[in-house]
């Protein structure tokens, strides 16, 4: 189903919070932003939930790091049990600090690997994708905000016009 | 202005009373004849014998064997107790109440110490979002003077011989010992006391001009207060980073004169560091729940427990990478300071590595939580104790052996040496406006937001 979406465009971080504060302030939906970087604090000022992303990097680290334990205990001390240091204690609590390093770089690993894996699905990032963003300025030096129209098309434009747009676009979009 | 609260007053004059009091039953009921020892022991030791061989070891030469590290790893040496054994035993016994003072002066010197670097850093760094907590961290480096004497009276008293703590101080025991001998140039009493004495000179000058230069800055015209201030704290990092290193090998690390760690020096910075900013952070939690620093908001407290959560972090890297190298070589000149560690003392070692490294890692990690005062200061609290139990442990195994125990000298210490802490350091904060008015970065700390 195509939406008839309002795109105003931006050309500076600052402006851009300002006139997202105020249209939501007036009631309206925006329903995306895109900008060339990360805004601090954009995300609050829209009023989106807080990322869950920390939650998940903790859970990969705890399986990373349990990958590290069974790994390294069949390697070491069950498959080929080794001597480790001079001290063929064959126990993996007696020998494990010889394998810290490798606990601590699977957890780090499994953390950082997964969540940006996490973080693409999450996004709907994926090779050969066709970018979504509606605007090629939006990688370089313009901010673009996309708020839904319904049947407000006047209103809208005299509010975005007001908050500093330097341009203002209707466009049907493929949802 | 700040006025100092008198329940808080009178709370720290108690402390340091009954502290006086604890240590003073310790330093009275330590044993002065080699009979009064064994009767000590023999009243509330029965397992006694398995670690004896290795708290020789940990004790260097006090019976002046030359290779103690090779010897006491046999664990040969408990052939019947003999004289030379029973008189070390009482020279433990004797240790017990001076090493007792020793650790809680030192963690609370090293409290003022780990914050003046931090100060420092901010200063260098010209840090934007610290200004407001400035005079916070100047309240707490003031405790520099008094801390800093007390830990150098030890230090003569130690080279008077009213303890044993320091095996190289006794001439006899360098005579028989060639490492100790070999060592001598270095640690020999004369320049042991000028080191600690130019150290601490260093520290505290730094400390009273950088305070001097903060509260000229206020009433001044223009920032030249303030570039010299960062100035002297560039140059103060140098001065204190190769003084730290060699504090640390002459104050902690001597007490096993034939061990050395070649990161012993990162190994205690981490630990005054910590402890330092986790002071900071309560401190500042504390002036606030009193309606003072209204300016400091969250994000203050939330920069600080990240600080807690990294050093901490930090720490457990430097320990560990003390610990795995020595573990895994297995030499027996070397692994004998863990040896003692793991056999004598695992409740205070292993605790300890629970407190500085699993706590803080699991309960500050979440950032929400960096921002619940209560739950700064009841992670502080435990952060603190472990670095207690970590100077402990660094103390302890060489001075005392197996004879340790936490009682009343130990909780004397640190009811003594807390109470004067907090009166120094709340006494110096009524000095001054607790937010500094000139400051050029002040509006940015104000305004600092994350």
């Amino acid at each position: 189903m195509a939406s008839k979406v309002i795109q105003a465009l931006y050309h500076d971080d600052d402006v851009l919070m300002h006139a997202v504060k105020k249209v939501r302030a007036e009631h309206h939906h925006i329903e995306e932003v895109y900008t060339p970087f990360p805004v601090h604090g954009l995300d609050k000022a829209m009023g989106l939930a807080d990322t869950r992303i920390a939650i998940t990097s903790f859970m990969y680290g705890c399986l990373g790091l349990t990958v590290a334990i069974v790994m390294m205990n069949y390697i070491m001390i069950e498959d080929w049990p080794q001597d480790i240091g001079g001290k063929p204690s064959f126990s993996y609590l007696e020998n494990m600090p010889a394998f810290v390093p490798i606990m601590f770089e699977l957890t780090v690993f499994f953390a950082a690997h997964l969540m940006v894996i996490t973080f693409y699905l999450r996004s709907k990032m994926w090779p050969f994708k066709k970018a979504e963003n509606p605007d090629k300025r939006t990688t370089d030096d313009h901010f673009l905000m996309e708020i839904g129209v319904h049947d407000n098309e006047q209103e809208l434009t005299d509010l975005l016009w007001e908050t500093g747009a330097v341009e203002i676009k209707v466009t049907e979009k493929e949802s | 202005m700040y006025t100092f609260s008198n329940r808080l007053k009178i709370g720290s004059f108690i402390a340091m009373g009954l502290g006086v009091i604890f240590l003073a039953i310790g330093f009275l009921s330590a044993p002065s004849t080699v009979e009064e020892a064994k009767a000590i022991v023999a009243a509330h030791d029965d397992g006694h014998g398995g670690g004896h061989g290795q708290e020789a070891v940990s004790h260097g030469g006090d019976q002046g064997h030359g290779e103690s590290a090779a010897h006491g790893a046999e664990a040969s040496h408990d052939e019947g107790h003999d004289a030379s054994h029973d008189e070390h035993l009482l020279h433990q016994l004797q240790n017990k109440p001076w090493a007792a003072l020793y650790v809680a002066a030192f963690f609370f010197f090293m409290i003022a110490l780990g914050v003046l670097a931090f100060y420092a850093i901010q200063r260098a760094a010209q840090a934007g979002w610290s200004p407001l907590l400035f005079r916070v961290m100047e309240g707490i480096t003031s405790y520099l003077v008094p801390g800093g004497i007390v830990v150098f009276v030890i230090l003569v008293l130690s080279v008077m011989h009213m303890n044993h703590m320091f095996v190289w101080m006794d001439a006899d025991v360098v005579a028989h010992d060639e490492l100790l001998q070999g060592k001598a140039g270095y640690l020999n009493p004369t320049f042991f006391l000028v080191r600690a004495a130019i150290f601490l000179g260093g520290w505290i000058f730094y400390r009273e001009y950088s305070r001097k230069l903060s509260l000229a800055q206020d009433e001044s015209d223009d920032d030249s207060n303030f570039i010299k201030n960062f100035r002297w704290s560039a140059g103060f990092l140098v001065f204190y980073l190769v003084t730290e290193s060699m504090m640390s090998w002459d104050w902690i690390m001597s007490l096993d004169p034939h061990w050395f760690s070649t990161l012993f020096g990162w190994y205690v910075f981490a630990s005054m560091f910590v402890s330092g900013i986790t002071v900071i952070a309560m401190v500042t939690i504390y002036l606030k729940s009193k309606g003072y620093l209204e300016q400091v908001n969250n994000s203050h407290i939330h920069d600080l427990a990240k600080f807690m959560f990294g050093i901490s972090i930090f720490w457990t890297y430097l320990w560990f990478a003390q610990f795995m190298l020595i573990w895994y070589a297995n030499i027996p000149e070397e692994v004998t300071y863990y040896v003692a560690r793991f056999q004598d003392f695992k409740l205070p070692f292993f605790a300890m590595l629970a407190m500085n490294f699993v706590f803080p890692l699991l309960v500050l990690m979440n950032s929400d939580y960096k921002r619940v005062n209560w739950f700064v200061i009841m992670a502080g609290i435990v952060v603190l104790a472990g670095h207690y139990l970590d100077i402990f442990n660094m103390v302890m195994p060489a001075t005392v052996g197996d004879q340790w125990y936490i009682g009343l000298p130990e909780i004397g210490g640190i009811l003594f040496f807390g109470g004067l802490f907090v009166y120094w350091v709340f006494n110096t904060l009524t000095k001054a406006p607790l937010q500094p008015k000139r400051n050029p970065f002040i509006e940015e700390s104000r305004h600092f937001h994350y």
